[in-house]
């Protein structure tokens, strides 16, 4: 079953130079483990290819029911120095939101996830 | 001991909404007020308005906000710590005894001034005895742009400040203290928290983050059920609720809007977070993955369970320098075509700009409306878009060549692309660009000072 990401998680996102972090934040906890298994590096890098020119990074607390991810390459430089109208990275919260995940019919019913 | 501690935030930035730091003092019972001025780039604004006028150089709105909360201090014994004295603490307290004077209360306020953060005059005695102070990004030493610093300060811990606290200060005004610092302190005055006891001090980092952004912890900026955040007009900014054992709840006064949960409380926690294993401070090194999360009450969350280790031997130090020039311009193209109108003016004024043999390190062009803060990720835009946005930056070395380009944009209203408006703010204004250079020095080359003044 498709699942938008939006659907079942919130965000906010900030900067450091010229890498955005981006933590996600489950809406019920036991949606965290979905959110662990499918927002893998590889994945949020796919998603955001041609947007940063870096690497991505990720980190698990579960005890917020979160993941933060570091995505470098993202700010044209950051700061003062990038001319993009997001310079700080306020919004590749909801741009990581718009992803939209794979997850089995019956483990997604069961969990109560909202179809896409 | 007292067995509670309330530290209120009543500024996330320079900047911030000036009512914050009164309806902070005047909500309700509070025994701090904190407040944050100082971003990545502050600092060196705050230098250029130094070198211009030797007795500038902090935060002016400090001034109006001890104004507005002067009552308070005096009659009341809230006691307030910012770091508003940028890189001129002293002229910052002279001008809050000033302010004390002129509104009779000569004498009442006792002032504690924390100084030496400040490293530009020693820079050059720091890299000829082999400090490289690389850039933390690039791995460049500081030579490399030596000759355009600006400024430079150590970021510093809590230490001075519960120096400052100790000695009788009403109001305690620091240069580069870390935000959290400004929270932290009055906890281990207050508890005297041993300064290893780390995962006290890592509570009190924890507590610093949480309301250092302000109403970012209460509802504002806040993505999770945004449309039924009740009331933001009326704001409750944060107050932390300390006690001895390190644990603490984050609340906000009565009768305010806004909202406090674990969900925004959260949403706070992850702003501008790195590896959350390491918080790194002067003070300690907090581990945000022992955070525990608990909602006791409407708007009230318990914080619990921090873990916390010891600080590493250096400081970060916060280097601003010249690095060229920018502008930015915009145009807005109607329906029919909009995108398409704004991208072949784009195409346009490249060319021009290109015919003119100007170079940029850097042209950006973005199209609001469309594109400009997700990018490719936005996916097509529809076809009948009321309006579109052309967004056009410049970046270079080259102040006449920034300054070329910002001649090239309104032209474009009458020999480009049809339908075309918003122009009427003028020519893009040219900035210089001064930029963040993170460094990190050993602890051992910085000492602070401390002084009270009434």
């Amino acid at each position: 079953m498709k699942v938008r990401l939006v659907d079942i998680a919130h965000a906010r996102s900030g900067d450091k130079g010229d890498t955005a972090n981006v933590g996600v934040i489950a809406l019920r906890r036991d949606w965290y483990p979905i959110l662990a298994r499918e927002l893998t590096e590889r994945r949020v890098a796919q998603h955001f290819n041609g947007v940063i020119t870096g690497a991505v990074k990720r980190y698990e607390l579960p005890n917020l029911g979160a993941l933060n991810f570091l995505l470098h390459g993202a700010l044209d430089g950051g700061g003062t120095l990038s001319l993009k109208t997001d310079a700080q990275g306020k919004v590749f919260s909801t741009a990581l939101l718009r992803m939209v995940l794979d997850v089995p019919d019956a483990e997604a019913r069961s969990l109560g996830l909202p179809a896409a | 001991m007292k067995q509670v501690v309330r530290v209120a935030a009543g500024q996330g930035f320079w900047g911030d909404w000036l009512e914050a730091p009164r309806r902070q003092v005047e909500g309700g019972p509070v025994d701090y007020l904190m407040l944050d001025y100082l971003a990545e780039v502050t600092m060196s604004i705050l230098q250029k308005q130094k070198e211009r006028d030797p007795r500038m150089g902090y935060a002016r709105d400090f001034i109006g906000a001890i104004e507005s909360v002067l009552p308070a201090i005096v009659d009341r014994g809230v006691r307030v710590i910012a770091n508003a004295g940028g890189v001129n603490p002293v002229s910052c307290a002279q001008a809050v005894r000033d302010l004390a004077a002129a509104r009779g209360a000569a004498g009442k306020v006792n002032i504690g001034v924390v100084t030496g953060d400040d490293l530009l005059p020693r820079l050059d005695d720091l890299i000829s005895r082999g400090h490289v102070l690389a850039n933390m990004d690039t791995g460049e030493p500081l030579t490399t742009v030596r000759d355009r610093v600006l400024s430079a300060n150590a970021y510093i811990g809590s230490t001075p400040i519960v120096e400052a606290l100790s000695r009788g200060a009403q109001v305690v005004v620091t240069g580069r203290s870390t935000d959290t610092a400004l929270t932290m302190a009055p906890l281990r005055f207050e508890f005297g928290w041993a300064p290893d006891d780390w995962n006290k001090l890592a509570a009190g980092i924890v507590a610093g983050h949480i309301i250092e952004c302000g109403a970012q912890c209460s509802g504002g900026n806040c993505l999770i059920d945004w449309r039924d955040v009740p009331d933001l007009a009326n704001v409750g900014y944060p107050i932390v609720n300390a006690h001895p054992d390190g644990t603490f709840e984050i609340s906000k006064h009565p009768g305010t809007g806004g909202r406090i949960s674990v969900p925004t409380v959260t949403e706070q926690l992850v702003y501008e977070m790195g590896d959350p294993h390491a918080y790194i401070t002067p003070d300690v090194v907090a581990d945000f993955t022992t955070i525990q999360l608990e909602a006791v009450g409407p708007d009230r969350v318990r914080v619990f369970g921090i873990g916390g280790g010891a600080p590493t031997d250096k400081l970060k130090v916060s280097i601003a320098y010249r690095a060229g020039f920018k502008a930015v311009g915009t145009l807005v193209y109607a329906w029919p075509d909009a995108l398409e109108k704004a991208q072949a003016a784009d195409r346009v004024l490249r060319e021009r700009l290109d015919r003119l043999g100007l170079r940029f390190d850097k042209i950006m062009t973005e199209f609001v409306g469309v594109s400009a803060t997700h990018g490719p990720l936005a996916g097509q835009p529809n076809a009948e878009l009321p309006e579109a946005q052309l967004r056009f930056g410049v970046r270079g070395e080259s102040k006449a060549a920034v300054e070329r380009f910002t001649r090239e944009l309104a032209p474009l209203v009458l020999n480009g692309p049809p339908s075309v408006t918003g122009f009427a703010g003028g020519r893009p204004k040219v900035e210089e660009i001064v930029a963040y250079w993170p460094a990190l020095i050993d602890k051992t080359e910085v000492q602070t000072a401390v002084e009270v003044i009434a």
